[in-house]
């Protein structure tokens, strides 16, 4: 529908809307975070929900102690390879449709602790995350920033064709492998159906052949 | 009470124990008690419970790997050099054998003073790994033992619960050791400096040119 003829008709009291749009509206403005945080980024997700920062301002006020009544994964902190399954689990247990904000560096590729013998590099080796957000840890600001960034992305989606959401999509799975322990490491180490290494070719300081020219 | 007169208050009162006062050299002097791991315990023991010690509070249990290396020393050798006996310098290398320690920061409550860093050493770094438990003596060192035992290996005898407290049960390696090899999961890095360098191509060509 035009948006000149939808706000004419909004002035003479007539509201129109597409169902698309009233479902994408609908989910968006009521997320459900999951209540769960794994370091120090959670206390940044907790100031955010509080009466400073106020997360309620944009529909997300009830964080859920279960993920069964959850919609949003906030994985808030360094993701530990003896917590990464149940990271998983979690996710797995959250019903459709399910979103994932990585929070902070150490979600996103294990961040200061990326060498670490016991840190998973990043979250989204196992499941598909939709906002990262980076910092150390990130302010309020940029989580909220964050949640509006993925209330815009909801907002954009499509309920019919090649571009629909996951959960739309009948052949589609809502769960993923979680990791087993193994004898040196998780098994297995990345979800190649999420992650794949990504391709970039590393050249020595100074020593970069685009810059000869 | 200095370190001297604790070693010989130790020796009178427990035979047969092997004391060693390993020197620091550094400005906080905090020299050491190195302990054979035979009289570990009843030595422990002894430095809780004796009046003028009462060493009451275990702060701190840490970990030492240190493996075997290789000790070069130039040695005078007589030889004989064109009919004519002669000193000739010549390199000997030795392999010193590795070990695992312990150490055990030791204070008192009671009299004010300390730490007594004690250390105790593993006879290798493969089967013979044991060493007493101090946690009957104080019962903060059992999660602290836990660890040592989970990262570096050494097993604790008379621990009442050693398992692995920071790694899963499955898993099989110490990753504090010095010849831990961490699995290959290498991904890109910004900081593109030798090391880093070295594990991409080494990846690449094990992931075959990926």
């Amino acid at each position: 529908m035009d948006e000149k003829l939808k706000t004419e008709l909004s002035k003479q009291g007539i509201f129109a809307t597409s169902l698309q749009e009233l479902y994408n509206w609908g989910r968006r403005s009521s997320l459900w975070p999951l209540n769960f945080g794994l370091a120090c980024c959670a206390i940044e997700m907790i100031a955010t929900t509080m009466a400073r920062y106020d997360l309620a301002r944009f529909g997300a006020e009830v964080f859920r102690p279960s993920p069964r009544q959850a919609d949003l994964m906030i994985v808030a902190g360094t993701v530990t390879k003896k917590m990464a399954p149940q990271v998983v689990r979690l996710y797995n247990q959250m019903p459709e449709p399910k979103y994932v904000i990585s929070m902070g560096a150490c979600a996103i590729s294990g961040g200061p602790f990326k060498q670490g013998y016991n840190v998973l590099k990043g979250i989204d080796r196992y499941i598909p995350v939709d906002v990262y957000i980076p910092g150390c840890p990130p302010r309020p600001e940029a989580l909220i920033d964050a949640f509006i960034m993925l209330q815009k992305k909801i907002d954009a989606q499509q309920l019919t064709g090649e571009d629909r959401p996951r959960h739309l999509t009948a052949g589609q799975p809502s769960e993923f492998v979680v990791p087993r322990f193994g004898a040196h490491d998780l098994e297995p180490p990345q979800n190649p159906a999420v992650w794949h290494a990504p391709l970039v070719q590393i050249t020595k300081a100074g020593t970069d052949e685009s810059r000869n020219d | 009470m200095n370190l001297e007169t604790t070693k010989s208050s130790l020796e009178a009162n427990i035979p047969g124990c092997r004391l060693e006062i390993v020197f620091n050299g550094s400005p906080s002097a905090q020299h050491s008690l190195l302990v054979d791991a035979e009289h570990g315990f009843a030595i422990a023991a002894y430095l809780k419970d004796a009046p003028d010690l009462r060493f009451d509070f275990c702060s701190n249990v840490t970990g030492v790997d240190w493996p075997s290396k290789e000790i070069s020393a130039k040695v005078k050798v007589k030889k004989i050099v064109d009919g004519v006996e002669s000193e000739v310098e010549e390199v000997q290398k030795t392999r010193t054998q590795g070990y695992l320690e312990v150490v055990y920061h030791l204070f008192s409550q009671e009299l004010k003073y300390g730490p007594l860093p004690l250390r105790m050493r593993t006879e290798d770094r493969d089967r013979g790994v044991h060493l007493p438990s101090l946690t009957p003596i104080w019962r903060s060192a059992e999660f602290q033992e836990r660890e040592v035992f989970d990262l570096f290996g050494v097993i604790f005898d008379g621990h009442p619960d050693l398992r692995r407290i920071l790694m899963w049960n499955a898993f099989q390696d110490h990753p504090m050791r010095k010849d831990y090899v961490d699995p290959d999961d290498f991904e890109y890095e910004p900081t593109a400096h030798d090391q880093v360098l070295q594990r991409a191509s080494q990846h690449r060509s094990e992931a075959g040119g990926r």
